[in-house]
């Protein structure tokens, strides 16, 4: 009873401050996307650019996925970038030199990628190779495979069934005007589930005396989230309606977070990440565990390469070229710890779109790709130090 | 005989806890003198006070050190004025030398130039001193626990030490290593070397101690002098623990059922020399609801035994066979030891039995995770609920399972490495040190919870480095010595002297 006391009777400054991080993390990305908002005159929020955003960022928030869970694992993957290009190229390489089926060639792909990933999970996992030594040795040696692969041109363009794949839209059932109603249903539909999400959660930590944000703070947060997914929804809806990347963007960061939050394979994870020697001990198999984690970020990759060929109509030898950088970054801006054990996969998207609004933001700008890189890497820093400088303050 | 120092009514304060109140201590020149407390009565914050961890200004109160008014701003300060410290965790570099560990950041050089043979000289010195037999030249991480401990101490000396601290300095060491150390103590006193000794083992505080200040929740209790004769250990244990403690064990109805766990002929080689073996034709039994002890000084190849036991953990080569109710169990894997039955409390829990920055509810049920999950997905009311459960049990002190253990006292930490445990439930509980690090009022604790589980009819053994533990706990006590068995005693014939001479006389 009197924990329940205790919990109900914090204030909201002070919750905040416990829990500076994932609020920080809300209202960087807010602030970020108000600033270019303004200095971009308005261009940033248009419907064709938000749009633009998530198809430019896809393949980014697809990737950050794998990368966080392998982060938590306790490793690296600087590889990333390099198996997505060759896999597009091989995809590439199929479909239109080789004239194979779509739909063949998409599941070789990603059979592919998940195959890349067992050979760098065998020797890190079994071989106990350092992680950021044998995905190295892979982001070399598939840089050069795709080179090889494509023998240093650009193959391309894709079928319309392939293209589709990034640049489609889903098509609206309500008729073709605008606005989209499908677009806008989806996002009145996704704030109320959220709304009953959080309100369950709510209901829950009460009956265990769990400490849980003041009220005022959850009405205010809520408020925000949707009024952001509703913005982003309607302008969406005057553009051409939801991308299928979003859709399947969307999808995957759902499964994701139930699969890391809810499942016992998740919580192994972080297990293993957090104290490896303990989880062993306790009967998880964690060689298994970190093998696993590889697979799924080569397919992952492999998702991310597909899709960024078909963005581009084309596959070419500079694909997923430091990309890893930004797939990483996104994960660290989103809290994961080097160390492992720890970070979310909302955590990571947040990360991600973070780092899209910016290269977004900045390109709309005129920014030159020499201050971009300076300033992406500024905020990354100034991220991982806020988590640092927060750390000690507890301490 | 003058106090060399003194510190008057230290009281300091941290964010919503006052961990020292008052605290006076007064050490006199040449003598040894002991701090006895409970873990968290305020021991190392006083001794970060006096080595200027806590800088001056800091605290409240007055030390004074050598005939004058002390404010040490850094270590730095209070070791060039003598005050050296010896932590728990040795602060020693593996992969340097002896010789440059004990001059590293006090180099003997000109102009940044190390001179070498000077260095070498000099270590020589110091080591024939503490009475290390080893070359400058070796590297440290090829010294066991015991030579690391003289290099530390060898390189307090290389500084002019007056006043050596240790803290818990025998605490990893075997008996034979930490009676070699309390001698060396003893030496460096009769040539002047004051030494302040923080420690749990009351024999060794009797055995080297010319005075000893007990101090209980951030308060001093008591300043008791050796040559007054009224030191003894009931003494002092009252002290600490604030109540007399006329059993330092529970009572236990000792009541063996049918034999639920057997081992025979184990043998295990060591994983990286081959042809050496670890564990030399093993055998052994133990009933539902009996404990029963393995005694053996370090590198007995206890916890080796253990390990190899729990899912082949350690060694190679492993042959033998383990049954439990008499039928073959398969131990290959940690997995396949947790559903046979067996469960196995590590001897370091922080390194080996928890993830730190989890909280008390992830912890207790990450090795039965299926007994709260459906189909893969966590059932996580049911998971609050299992952690509840065995923190009311267990008497786990904590506002909320949902605490990172790391913010746990020892005592604490080590009760949701049993929780964990005793959520697979069990048949065969292996506790290895399963007091180590903690202070006397939770052993007394995890002394009952032992009890508890034999009678609620659970096979345990336990290993453990104090004897006088073994003795008051077990129902059978197995000696073993360079990886065999040298002996049995039974509770009514095992004693101390019982044990060393089984294990001396091999």
């Amino acid at each position: 009873m009197e924990q329940v006391e205790k919990a109900s009777g914090i204030g909201i400054g002070a919750y905040i401050s416990k829990h500076i991080r994932e609020y920080g993390l809300l209202f960087a990305l807010i602030a970020i996307m108000i600033f270019f908002q303004i200095v971009t005159g308005g261009v940033l929020l248009r419907p064709v650019n938000i749009t633009n955003l998530f198809l430019q960022n896809s393949y980014i928030i697809i990737m950050a996925l794998g990368m966080l869970m392998v982060i938590v694992a306790g490793h690296i993957d600087l590889s990333v970038g390099s198996v997505m290009g060759f896999v597009g190229a091989f995809a590439a390489v199929m479909i239109v030199q080789w004239d194979m089926p779509v739909i063949v060639a998409v599941i070789a792909s990603l059979a592919c990628g998940a195959a890349i990933g067992a050979a760098q999970g065998y020797f890190v996992a079994y071989w106990k190779i350092p992680s950021f030594i044998v995905t190295l040795a892979g982001m070399l040696v598939f840089r050069g495979l795709s080179l090889w692969l494509l023998a240093g041109q650009s193959v391309g363009p894709f079928p319309a069934s392939f293209q589709s794949l990034a640049n489609g839209f889903i098509p609206d059932p309500f008729g073709a005007d605008k606005p989209n109603m499908l677009a806008m249903l989806v996002g009145i539909a996704t704030v109320l589930i959220l709304i009953w999400l959080g309100l369950r959660t709510r209901a829950r930590n009460t009956r265990y005396g769990i400490e849980d944000e003041p009220f005022g703070l959850f009405v205010a947060r809520n408020a925000i989230v949707a009024a952001a997914l509703l913005f982003v929804t309607w302008k969406l809806a005057w553009f051409r309606g939801l991308p299928n990347v979003m859709l399947s963007m969307v999808v995957l960061t759902v499964i994701y977070v139930f699969i890391t939050e809810r499942t016992t394979l998740g919580r192994r994870v972080y297990a293993v990440g957090g104290n490896a020697k303990a989880a062993k001990l306790s009967g998880i198999r964690t060689e298994r565990l970190t093998f696993l984690t590889f697979v799924n970020m080569g397919f992952l990759a492999a998702l991310g390469g597909l899709v960024y060929a078909a963005r581009l109509n084309t596959a070419t030898p500079k694909a997923g070229f430091a990309v890893e950088l930004d797939v990483i970054a996104a994960v660290f801006i989103g809290g994961a710890s080097m160390a492992g054990g720890s970070g979310k996969i909302v955590g990571a998207v947040v990360g991600a779109f973070i780092m899209g609004v910016m290269n977004n933001g900045m390109s709309i700008m005129g920014i030159g790709i020499d201050y971009q890189q300076v300033i992406k890497g500024l905020v990354l820093l100034a991220a991982v130090f806020f988590d640092v400088y927060n750390k000690n303050k507890e301490a | 005989m003058n106090a060399l120092l003194e510190m008057r009514n230290i009281t300091k304060t941290f964010p919503g806890v006052k961990a020292l109140d008052n605290v006076s201590l007064s050490v006199r020149e040449g003598e040894i003198h002991a701090i006895c407390g409970e873990n968290g009565a305020g021991k190392s914050t006083l001794m970060k006070v006096l080595s200027g961890v806590y800088p001056a200004g800091s605290y409240d109160g007055e030390i004074h050190y050598d005939n004058s008014m002390a404010e040490f701003r850094s270590i730095r300060d209070s070791e060039d004025r003598g005050i050296i410290i010896i932590h728990q965790e040795l602060a020693l570099v593996p992969l340097l030398s002896i010789a440059e560990n004990i001059f590293l950041g006090n180099e003997r050089a000109s102009r940044g130039v190390i001179d070498w043979p000077e260095t070498f000289r000099l270590t020589e010195e110091l080591l024939a001193k503490v009475g290390l037999r080893e070359a400058p030249g070796v590297k440290v991480d090829s010294l066991g626990v015991g030579k690391q401990q003289l290099v530390e101490i060898a390189k307090a000396l290389s500084k002019n030490v007056r006043l050596l601290i240790l803290d818990e300095p025998t605490a990893a060491l075997s008996e034979a290593d930490s009676q070699a150390l309390l001698d060396l103590l003893l030496e460096l006193k009769s040539q002047g070397v004051t030494s302040i000794i923080i420690s749990h083992k009351l024999n060794e505080v009797r055995r080297v101690a010319d005075s000893v200040t007990v101090i209980r929740d951030g308060a001093t209790i008591s300043t008791i002098d050796a040559r007054g004769g009224d030191l003894t250990e009931d003494r002092i244990v009252r002290d600490m623990v604030g109540r007399d403690m006329a059993h330092r064990y529970p009572e236990r109805e000792r009541r063996a059922g049918e034999t639920v766990f057997e081992l025979k002929n184990w043998n295990v080689w060591h994983p990286e020399q081959t042809e050496r073996q670890v564990i030399d034709d093993i055998s052994m039994t133990v009933r539902a609801g009996e404990v029963v002890g393995i005694a053996g000084l370090m590198g007995a190849g206890r916890t080796e035994l253990a390990m190899s036991i729990f899912g082949r953990s350690y060694g190679r080569n492993i042959s033998g066979q383990v049954l439990m109710h008499g039928k073959p169990a398969d131990v290959s894997t940690v997995d396949r030891a947790i559903n046979a039955g067996l469960a196995y409390v590590t001897e370091d829990r922080k390194t080996l039995g928890l993830i730190l920055e989890d909280t008390i509810r992830r912890n207790t049920v990450v090795a039965n995770l299926p007994g709260v999950s459906q189909r893969g997905v966590i059932d996580e009311s049911r998971e609050t609920e299992v952690a509840e459960g065995y923190r009311s049990a267990l008497r786990i002190r904590t506002p909320s399972v949902f605490q990172k253990v790391m913010n746990l006292s020892g005592g604490n930490q080590q009760k949701v490495v049993l929780a964990k445990w005793l959520f697979t439930e069990p048949e065969l509980l292996i506790l290895d040190e399963p007091t180590r690090g903690i202070d006397v009022g939770a052993k007394y604790e995890i002394y009952s919870i032992i009890n508890e589980l034999s009678a609620a009819g659970k096979a345990v053994i336990m290993i453990s480095s104090e004897m006088p533990e073994l003795l008051g706990m077990c129902d059978r006590i197995h000696v073993m010595n360079e990886g065999r068995f040298v002996g049995e005693l039974t509770a009514d014939q095992a004693s101390q002297e019982a044990i060393m001479s089984m294990i001396v006389r091999e």
